[in-house]
Order: structure tokens, then C-alpha cells, then sequence
């Protein structure tokens, strides 16, 4: 058995972030454990620009956004264990893992939970058919275009407008592929505003809010989709349906955190989030584990990630430096009005850094609202959001001086209301 | 040169036949048309053990499913396949219900199986705490059992092979006759000579007979939808439970599965494509209908697939096996739907008597009985893992997360004495691609797997064979064209 400071699961963004955040807090046993090949995660198929804009002020690719930390680690040191697929976490902080020299044994300190997130499959969305060649999430569509450098198909239909999709109807179009319509079941789409813009807009593509696709119709490789319009119930309106012919269906239809190894070691998930319940610290149910980046919630931008995990990793290594020793009085972070969810949703002031950022996701769209911030039942804070929609995540910023006011405060809460 | 025998169809029938032929000094080919063994009704139905309570008296159903039961713990030992005894429920809503189940108990016991109980909504619930509040009472049959279809086809397939049987996938059988002596199988991937031959052809068993015999049937195609759920509901249930049979079958099974999932299905539905496996709105919405009267809490989100099969139905209700009355040699074991999994270990012995019968055939001195799968990662503990590294540092990448399905395994199962090469194929050899994210991680990398060892390039690789293609062309394989 090897014992560690600091482990980290996952060498992407966010776990590259982390064991930055760490280095800088003064720890120097890090080991990042990284089931590729080489370290920066999804960023390395994500070969368009828009990367950086808020960490770096400039804008990079996914490639160059990742550079920037892999040599940060280098630079700092930091050992990345490549190949090495973690295979369990106890609530006592070991981690099995397994490479090509065997499997492995690591007690850790603290462990940082940076494993990501995973697409939603077909399955999931139990759509009628067969089950023909041709239909793949957006995101492996990605890796096939973007690393091995071939087309999944020429006729395409998206279903879902996550980034991604919406990512790959662009990526596509302009690899001579005919992308015929990005078809999205919710009456919004669910990727950022830029990205409608920028990806199907200037291209052309039609985006049918309020579709879905109602059956999958080839029996060797897929020869076309059905879709229909859907009621105020999501229910598919038979009148409406139509066939669209199409060799290829890609799927954008949600992310979801990669939380299998959380699990094992006994951490409290959300079920709005899939991801771990965390206080300000970043820390979960079990101590001295933390999580950061999308295994935590599915974020829209690398950016936020990459400051999340910097926070996270800061935070265990205050941990192992036995910092955060002392009892805690969580004080509960509740989501009021159309906010889901926020992360963190439990706070103890006495122990938060002089500001902190609460990040959350609203459950449909809000035209002429307000964030606003209740301590108690005082209105501590509001803006105005002149829109505020599920698809970008949106955040407030709590302050030691806010809760310096008052005695006690029972509890914080997050809620978006009408403007007057 | 001419076989002694040809068994036409590589499904569970043909297989556990070829197996068991291969106990004789026999030259036998077997010709399946898809690009593996257990391509079509073998690899999508319930992978239920039946206790064989509900086969009318007297019929070959219920004498094949008695027997077959019986074989399961000898043969998933011997042939390394995971089988598990869990045993089964009908469950029964009302009094009208609970006398129906004393009928079938009567007939179980003529039948011959052993141990049936009717248990009360109390004794029920202490085996199955999440039955719904809805049942009443339940039928026990303890003999009852789950297996994993495929992987119970590839047992029998890959002993069949390593004792000397041939196994020629795409071979599709389009013409079959009869010439002096023997028969001749064609099709777009040549001609087979056979002396005996085996009509186990599934739902095409009618076409392949009514080319040869003036003692016709018709197969008809029933079609079964399923739905799937994560490993995480695998537990919601021990036995496999039942609704009361009807006449179009045992109705809709909720069942946990070897590989640690739960199966809802099959709907039921007769119609005339025998390709037609395509999954409805309906039918899902039937299979989780009917799921949700057996138990509480079943959770939709938690579907991480769904799928179709067909069952291959002899307008008799019972299965077709022997020997053809007109024509000489030929066997036909057809309409095997359910129970035709549980019965197929004992229909292959019936089937090689009468093959014995016919050719006077020694027993084959170097037979072996025992068949070892490939060692899977997630089975191993760490320091199985550990000295299998050490051997073949293969098995220390994990291509499959969900699975835990290594690279080593993926080789094995392209390299297996029936070698595969599509990633549906080597999906059911290793599990790669069947967990909850469903290949959306894996499926680049297992392609990138198949070409490297294959020596092909990527957009090669097939999903399932001819015309399912993954990938089309190179990025810009216009400005290539240039070059």
C-alpha cells in the first residue's frame, strides 16, 4: 500500500485545476490517476475555439485551454499516472486502481472526485425502432471526426440541442455533411445562446423546438428518423409527424456526472445534480473527499471548471493540513422558485473564504426577473437577469460580510422572482 | 467433399446440436447466415431457465422442458456459462386468480416438476419485499433459472468447435435440394454437401423444409419487446416473476438477469416480417404497464436500453422435431419458442439419438466436454488481476469502464474458436458496450481495437456485418481523392 497526501481522479480540466489549487496551498504529494493516455479529458476532441474567454481572456481551443494546465502540472511537478483506470474509492479513502504493470493500491489523505461526466445513450430515451448502424451520442461522433479523423455519416439529424450537438452540426456542415435539423424536445434549447448563434444560425440549420424523434426506421444502417411535434406534455402529436430521411442520428440529450466511483465511496448524491451534495469547501458526505467540474454538476463552460477545481483542490489540501479541523454548523443553501439546484447547498460562514461563488441552474426559461438572495427571510441581495435560461448556469456571490449583519442565520436561500 | 451432417442455423438449437454431435465420429458443418452464432432469436428473448409448469401435459414442450431444466447445473459448469437458479413466481391478483394457480400446480406436477408451492401474499413477500400491494398470492417454482442466452450459445458453439465441428457464419442458406445421396446448401458464399441434414433455421426453419418436403408449415414470426434497466434495479427482485400464461404465451416477466441487470418483458405480438425486430411506443409502454402490477417502484429512468426479438411459432403450439416423413435424412427441430432455450440441451441429445440412429456412428475418441470462457476482469480478484497482467498486460486496460471489459478480452474474443470482428459480436462476447452508457465511451475505442488487429482501416469496422458500416468516409475525402 502506497500512502499519498492529495489523489486525484481524473485527469481533465478539472483535475488538472485541482492539483493546481492544491500545489498552490502548499501540498506537494499529488498523484493524478488518468485513464487516457494523456492527460486534459474531453478537451482534447474539442478542437473549436471558444475556450478561455473568462480564465484567459483570450480564446483558445480545447487543446490549447488544456496546454495551458498540463504544463501548469509540469511545470509544478505534479506526477499523472496515465492509463490507470481507478476501480474503486472506500469511504476510508483507498483507491484501487489497475494499469498494464497490475493493480495498484493508494491510501490518500484526501481524495479530489474530477471524473467527468458522461452522455446520456439512446437507450435512456427508450426510442422506438430498430437498432441500425448509424446512431451515435454527439460526443463520440466528436471523437471520430475531431481524432480519428473520419465522418460518421453524410445526412445528418441531431436530436437534442446540448452543446455538443449543437458543436457537431457545425463541425460537420463544414466537413460537407448536410446536417438536415437539430431537433430538440423542450420548447428552449438546452445549449448557450453562442452556440445556437454561432453553430446553426450562421449555417443555416433549422432547430425545431418542441420536437422529437418518434421512431428509428432502417434495418442495416439507418435510413431516416420519424419526428412529431410534442404537446405542453411532451407527448408526441400523431398528426405532426414526419419522416425525415437521414443516414446518421446523433444524440445531445444530457450529460450526466460520472459518479460510479463516488458511490463506492459512499458519497451523497443529488438527484437533481446526479453529482455529489458538497458544503462551501467542495467537500462531500464523506470526508476529506471533494469533487469539482462535471462530476460535481455539468457545467457549460471549461472556465467555471477550471475555478471550481482550483477551489476544490485548495480546500483538501487545507484539509490535510488539518485547517478545516473545526466542528462545523451548516447552515442549508435552498433553491426557491424556478433555481433547481445550487452547489454548494450547505454553508458554515465561520469557515468560508471572504467571498463564494454558488453557482445554479434555473428549471425553464425566465424573461424579466431576478436573482435574489434571502439570509433568513431577509432579501440580502437581488439583480435583475434580463434572461435567465436552463441551459447556462448562472451564479451569486455570498460574502463573510453578508452573514457578518446578522446573529444567526438559519438559512440561505436562492430564488428567481419577478421583477416589479 | 461431402459432410456427414449440416446443420443449418447457428441459434441455441443448432449449437447445443452441433455439441452434441461432436460426442460423434461425424464430419458436421454448421451454416449460419448472420456474422455470429446466436444472431437472432437465441440472442433476444428472456434467458429463462422454466420450470415447465405451464406446457399442456404430453406435448414435446413439456417433455424437453422437464429434461432441459434438469441438464443446466452439470452444463453451465462443464461449458463455463453463467446460469443461476434463482427460482420463479406466477403471481396471482384476485381469488379467481389464486384458484388458476392451483391449475397449474396440478399440471406442473404431471408434468414432473418438482417442488411446486402456492404461497400466500405473506410468504411471497419475505422472499420478494418489493412485490406490489397488488399480489395476492404466488406459485413457486424453485426449479426455475436464469442464463445468459448468447453466452449459453457460445459454450455449446465453441466446444462444438474445438471438438471438430465447422462452424461457416454468412453462409445464408438460399437453396436447399436433394440430389443422389446427399444434400446440397447454397448460397452467395457457396455450395455444402451434406448426407444428414439439420433444419434448425429458427423463424426460417418453414422456408428451408418447404424447399425439400411436401409435409409443409409455417413459422410464424411473435415479436417480444424488452426493456432493460441498470444494474442498479438489479436487485429489486431475486426470483424471475410471472404473470398468469395466456394463451399468447407466459405474458410479461419482470427478472433480474446473470449480469446483474433487471429484464421487463416480452410483449407479444404475432406479425408477418420475419426481420421485423424493431422496438414500439406501444409495446414499451405495455412492458412497464404490466411490470408495474408485479412490483412497486420500478423506475423508467433507469431503462438503459430496449430491444425486440422474435419467437419462431408453429401454428401447433408445440415444437417440430424428427425426422421428415418424406424426405429421407432431413430433421427438422422447428417452432422452438419458449420453452426452446430451457429445452435445448435435451432436444441436442434426442436430435444426435436419432443422427446415431441413422448413421451408425462411432463415439469420437477425442471428444472433450469441457469448455473454459476467457477470463473476464471483472470477475478476478486482485491477485487474479495481478498475475493475468503479469501474462498479458492486455487485461491492465480497461476499454469498457461500465463493464470493466479489458482490451485482453476483446482480443480473446476475436481470436476465440469462433473468431468475431463487428462490435455488436464482440459486445456479447465481452459485455464492452452493454452498461449504462451504452458504448458511448467504449464504441470509438473497441473500433479502434478491430482495425488494428484486423489491419483495416477504421471506417471498415461494422457494427454487425455487411452494411453497417461505423464510419463512412475520411474527413475531406474529396481533397484525398485529389491527391
Amino acid at each position: 500500500m502506497q500512502n499519498i497526501d492529495l489523489a486525484i481522479i481524473g485527469g481533465g480540466p478539472a483535475g488538472l485545476a485541482a492539483a493546481v489549487g492544491a500545489h498552490t496551498q502548499g501540498i506537494r504529494d499529488i498523484v493524478i490517476f488518468e485513464r487516457d493516455s494523456t492527460p486534459g479529458g474531453i478537451l482534447n476532441q474539442c478542437i473549436h475555439n471558444g475556450f478561455g474567454l473568462h480564465a484567459f481572456k483570450e480564446e483558445l481551443t480545447g487543446p490549447e485551454y488544456a496546454e495551458r494546465f498540463i504544463q501548469q502540472t509540469k511545470d509544478l511537478g505534479i506526477r499523472i499516472r496515465l492509463n490507470t483506470m481507478v476501480l474503486s474509492i472506500s469511504p476510508q479513502r483507498e483507491i484501487t486502481a489497475v494499469n498494464e504493470q497490475g493493480v495498484l493500491h493508494v491510501q490518500a489523505k484526501a481524495i479530489v472526485l474530477a471524473m467527468g461526466c458522461r452522455e446520456r445513450p439512446r437507450g435512456a430515451l427508450n426510442i422506438p425502432g430498430s437498432r441500425p448502424a448509424g446512431i451515435y451520442t454527439a460526443g463520440t461522433a466528436q471523437r471520430f471526426v475531431n481524432l480519428n479523423g473520419y465522418l460518421p455519416g453524410k445526412e445528418v439529424v441531431i436530436l437534442g440541442s446540448g452543446d455538443i450537438g449543437l458543436i457537431m452540426a457545425r463541425r460537420m456542415t463544414l466537413e460537407g455533411v448536410h446536417v438536415k435539423a437539430v431537433v430538440e424536445l423542450m420548447p428552449y434549447s438546452n445549449g448557450l445562446k453562442r452556440n445556437i448563434v454561432q453553430c446553426l444560425d450562421d449555417f443555416g440549420i433549422p432547430l425545431l423546438l418542441s420536437h422529437t424523434v418518434t421512431e428509428i426506421v432502417g434495418r442495416r444502417r439507418l435510413e431516416g428518423v420519424k419526428i412529431a411535434q410534442v404537446d405542453a406534455d411532451r407527448r408526441p402529436v400523431p398528426e405532426t409527424e414526419q419522416y425525415i430521411p437521414c443516414d446518421t442520428l446523433l444524440l445531445s440529450v444530457g450529460l450526466l456526472p460520472e459518479n460510479e466511483l463516488s458511490k463506492s465511496a459512499g458519497v451523497q448524491l443529488s438527484p437533481i445534480t446526479g453529482g455529489a451534495v458538497v458544503n462551501e469547501q467542495l467537500e462531500t458526505s464523506a470526508e476529506g473527499i471533494f469533487a469539482c467540474g462535471n462530476v460535481l454538476h455539468v457545467h457549460d463552460l471549461v472556465d467555471y471548471v477550471s475555478e471550481e477545481s482550483l477551489l476544490a483542490g485548495r480546500n483538501a489540501a487545507r484539509y490535510i493540513q488539518n485547517a478545516l479541523a473545526e466542528t462545523r454548523r451548516n447552515i442549508p443553501i435552498l433553491p426557491r422558485g424556478g433555481v433547481r439546484y445550487t452547489v454548494p447547498s450547505m454553508i458554515d460562514p465561520r469557515l468560508m473564504d471572504p467571498e463564494l461563488v454558488v453557482r445554479f441552474r434555473v428549471d425553464q426559461v425566465y424573461r424579466g426577473y431576478r436573482v435574489c438572495v434571502y439570509l433568513g427571510d431577509h432579501l440580502e441581495y437581488s439583480r435583475k437577469a434580463r434572461v435567465l435560461t436552463p441551459g447556462e448556469m448562472e451564479s451569486v456571490t455570498l460574502t463573510q460580510a453578508m452573514f457578518a449583519k446578522q446573529e444567526t442565520v438559519p438559512s440561505v436561500t436562492v430564488s428567481v422572482e419577478r421583477a416589479e | 467433399m461431402v459432410y456427414d451432417v449440416a446443420i443449418i442455423g447457428g441459434g441455441v438449437i443448432g449449437c447445443t446440436i452441433a455439441r452434441e454431435l461432436s460426442r460423434l465420429k461425424l464430419k458436421t458443418v454448421v451454416l449460419e447466415k448472420e456474422n455470429d452464432v446466436a444472431s437472432g432469436s437465441s440472442k433476444a428473448n428472456s434467458g429463462i431457465v422454466h420450470g415447465g409448469y405451464d406446457c399442456t401435459p404430453g406435448t414435446l414442450k413439456a417433455r424437453f422442458n422437464v429434461e432441459g431444466n434438469t441438464m443446466f447445473d452439470d452444463l453451465s459448469q462443464t461449458l463455463d456459462f453463467p446460469f443461476r437458479r434463482n427460482g420463479s413466481m406466477v403471481l396471482a391478483f384476485d381469488q379467481d386468480e389464486i384458484q388458476h394457480l392451483e391449475k397449474l400446480l396440478m399440471q406442473g406436477i404431471k408434468n414432473g416438476v418438482n417442488n411446486l408451492e402456492i404461497i400466500n401474499r405473506e410468504a411471497a413477500l419475505r422472499l420478494e419485499p418489493n412485490l406490489s400491494d397488488e399480489v395476492a398470492a404466488a406459485l413457486l417454482i424453485p426449479s426455475g433459472g436464469i442464463v445468459c442466452p448468447y453466452e449459453m450459445t457460445f459454450a455449446f458453439a465453441e466446444n462444438a468447435a474445438e471438438n471438430g465441428v465447422e462452424f461457416r457464419l454468412n453462409f445464408p442458406a438460399e437453396s436447399v435440394e436433394k440430389q443422389a445421396g446427399f444434400f446440397s446448401v447454397a448460397g452467395p458464399a457457396g455450395e455444402v454437401r451434406a448426407r444428414i441434414l439439420i433444419n434448425a433455421a429458427g423463424l426460417y426453419a418453414d422456408v428451408i423444409n418447404n424447399m425439400l418436403s411436401q409435409s409443409r408449415f409455417t413459422i410464424t414470426p411473435r415479436r417480444g419487446e424488452y426493456c432493460l434497466l441498470d444494474k442498479t434495479e438489479g436487485e429489486l427482485v431475486t426470483h424471475t416473476l410471472f404473470q398468469l400464461p395466456t394463451k399468447a404465451g407466459k405474458g410479461i416477466l419482470v427478472s433480474p438477469t446473470v449480469d446483474g441487470n433487471l429484464l421487463l418483458g416480452p410483449t407479444s405480438q404475432d406479425i408477418g416480417d420475419k426481420e421485423l425486430k424493431t422496438t414500439t411506443r406501444e409495446g414499451l409502454q405495455a412492458v412497464l404497464l404490466a411490470a408495474r402490477r408485479d412490483v412497486k417502484s420500478l423506475p423508467a429512468g433507469k431503462i438503459i436500453t430496449s430491444f425486440a426479438g422474435l419467437r419462431a411459432i408453429d401454428e401447433t403450439g408445440d415444437f417440430i422435431i424428427g425426422r421428415s416423413p418424406d424426405v429421407e435424412n432431413l430433421i427438422n427441430v422447428a417452432g422452438i419458442a419458449s420453452p426452446g432455450l430451457t429445452s435445448a440441451p435435451a432436444i441436442a441429445v434426442h436430435v444426435a439419438g436419432l443422427v446415431r440412429e441413422l448413421t451408425q456412428a462411432e463415439p469420437n475418441p477425442d471428444f472433450h466436454p469441457v469448455r473454459k470462457a476467457f477470463p473476464r476482469f471483472r470477475h478476478m480478484s486482485d491477485e487474479q488481476r495481478n498475475r493475468a497482467i503479469a501474462k498479458n498486460p492486455d487485461y491492465g486496460y480497461v476499454v469498457c469502464r461500465c463493464e470493466q471489459v479489458t482490451k485482453a478480452e476483446i482480443l480473446a474474443a476475436m481470436r476465440g474458436p469462433i473468431g468475431v470482428r463487428d462490435v455488436d459480436a464482440i459486445k456479447r462476447r465481452t459485455r464492452a458496450g452493454m452498461g449504462r452508457c451504452q458504448g458511448g465511451f467504449c464504441m470509438t475505442r473497441v473500433s479502434e481495437i478491430i482495425a488494428q488487429e484486423l489491419g483495416i482501416p477504421l471506417n471498415e469496422v461494422t457494427k454487425n456485418g455487411g452494411g453497417t458500416n461505423l464510419l463512412m468516409d475520411l474527413n475531406k475525402q474529396d481533397l484525398h481523392e485529389g491527391e
